[in-house]
């Protein structure tokens, strides 16, 4: 194999791992900037939609009509736990509303636990995700390429979303300043609502992705991708949207570097490495890779 | 249009507006004066919805509106531009005013606002796509009044549109009001610069801190020694 080759495979790599992180990334983003709430519970939203799918295929529903009806159901989860959780503190102080979304966390893992069991579920996960290309030296992952495809595609539509459309505009605007915003007559509810469907329904599309690529199912599923999101999202500068994309695949491109350069007996050590990379980027730049700007709310 | 009841705002424990009664009539441009702390935002918020009134009662056209949220006093025709302008920064200008028009479903009608808004600061025209985080100070406040006026407001609010300019822009905003009272537009406006904002005023009331000092025409206002010697240094 030669070291074109190489990069390229493991540019592949780094790219399907950096889509997952993008799209965990930007729910967490967007709740972030409009609520300044690091919403811990969102991993839990891939858990959701993933036992959400697991049980419609098991119902016999065709795999099509299974992924969107599980990111339905990835979104309603979320815009639930808005409605219940997170509105009735609005507006209280940070810590209060990060201490409600590790409770939230814990009420959803342990509910699963407890409704369906600790143990891991196999997914059966349809043939055409389980394909191995082979071109020339290169060995290509089918669900590698649906989940960059299919990540290119949400991107786009989510940027002609917040560019174009009323509410998207919307919701920047109440990221950017919640008072003026409330002072055009935006209606913040719906707003935040539609932010929760919205990043949730990406966190769905993760997690069937990553159910597709591990095969199964657990309540803990959404514990350690919430946690690279987070990084991810901080290191792309906290709260915008295009920062969550840059940090998730600076992130993913990072992960699949120190696993192919570090020696073999030091890849264990991989995400030590990476969360020491995380606190060298803040101390560089506080505000992450896109986040020039310094603004303070007074 | 707007009467205010003896209205009371507080923060928390501290009381801000202390049974306040005041009215706007259709038309009319008011201008409400008093040194810092006096209660002149307060009172601009609590209009707005921002706010909700421990006390009193605040009537738009007859009805109470002191228990809606912005979402619907903007509905209903008040648009409020605040202090310290509050442009979005991270939004191009045209989104700034897009969302001034948010709730307006007539399409042409907010075309035409958008054209006149851009005649009246032609400054905003040759910066449409620029982010509004990266205009002059008396660009994002030309801004801030734009936005406000696109959602076509019966009633206008503005807090402190001269903060911070240099003179010859404080002469361009004051101008542009000028134009909107000329066309008869009702304006309530809450100003530090009393002297400017008695010449074009009807009528002004004089707050200090959170009570109803004085309340009279304009012109009587310029000549009260009081209010000279307090708030037009003299």
């Amino acid at each position: 194999m030669s070291l074109t080759e190489y990069g390229l495979q493991q540019a592949i790599n780094a790219l399907s791992i950096g889509s997952l992180y993008a799209l965990m990334a930007i729910g967490l983003a967007m709740v972030f900037g409009i609520l300044r709430l690091i919403n811990f519970a969102h991993g839990d939203l891939m858990m959701v939609a993933s036992y959400a799918a697991l049980f419609m295929l098991l119902a016999g529903l065709p795999f099509w009509m299974v992924v969107i009806l599980a990111v339905i159901v990835g979104a309603l989860a979320g815009m639930l736990m808005e409605r219940v959780a997170y509105r009735p503190i609005r507006g209280a102080p940070d810590v209060a509303m990060l201490l409600t979304s590790f409770a939230v966390t814990i009420i959803l893992e342990n509910g699963a636990v407890m409704l369906i069991g600790a143990r891991s579920r196999p997914f059966p996960v349809p043939d055409f995700l389980r394909q191995v290309y082979h071109l020339g030296n290169l060995t290509v992952a089918s669900v590698n390429v649906v989940a960059i495809i299919s990540t290119a595609i949400l991107l786009v539509a989510l940027t002609l979303f917040v560019t174009r459309t009323d509410t998207g505009i919307s919701m920047r605007a109440a990221a950017d300043d919640m008072t003026a915003a409330q002072l055009m007559g935006i209606r913040i509810n719906r707003v935040i609502a539609a932010a929760f469907a919205i990043g949730s329904g990406l966190a769905a599309v993760a997690g069937l992705l990553w159910t597709a690529k591990v095969g199964k199912v657990d309540p803990y599923m959404g514990f350690f991708p919430v946690l690279k999101a987070f990084v991810a999202a901080v290191i792309g500068g906290f709260g915008t949207i295009p920062g969550a994309v840059v940090g998730g695949f600076v992130l993913g491109i990072l992960e699949i570097s120190l696993q192919a350069l570090l020696p073999g007996d030091w890849s264990s050590y991989r995400d030590a490495f990476v969360f020491g990379i995380l606190i060298v980027v803040l101390l560089v730049r506080p505000n992450g890779i896109m986040g020039a700007r310094v603004r303070e709310e007074i | 249009m707007l009467e205010l009841h003896q209205v009371e705002v507080c923060y928390g424990a501290i009381r801000a507006l202390t049974d306040l009664s005041l009215h706007v009539a259709e038309g009319e441009l008011v201008t409400l004066i008093g040194s810092n702390g006096a209660g002149k935002t307060t009172t601009l918020r609590a209009i707005s919805g921002l706010l909700r009134p421990r006390h009193g009662t605040i009537l738009y056209e007859g009805e109470a509106i002191h228990a809606l949220t912005p979402f619907h006093i903007v509905q209903r025709g008040i648009a409020h531009c605040p202090e310290g302008r509050h442009i979005f920064a991270n939004l191009s200008v045209d989104e700034n005013l897009r969302l001034g028009a948010v709730q307006r479903r007539d399409r042409d009608g907010v075309q035409q606002d958008r054209e006149w808004v851009c005649e009246l600061f032609p400054v905003l025209k040759e910066r449409v796509s620029q982010l509004g985080g990266t205009l002059s100070g008396g660009e994002q406040q030309m801004l801030a009044i734009a936005r406000a006026l696109m959602s076509r407001p019966r009633l206008l609010l503005l807090d402190e549109p001269s903060l911070g300019l240099a003179p010859v822009l404080v002469d361009t905003i004051f101008e542009v009001l000028r134009k909107l009272k000329e066309a008869g537009r009702t304006i309530l406006l809450v100003e530090q610069n009393a002297r400017l904002a008695l010449e074009i005023a009807d009528r002004g009331y004089v707050l200090e801190t959170g009570r109803l000092i004085l309340d009279d025409s304009a012109a009587a206002l310029r000549g009260n020694a009081d209010v000279e010697r307090a708030y037009l240094g003299g």
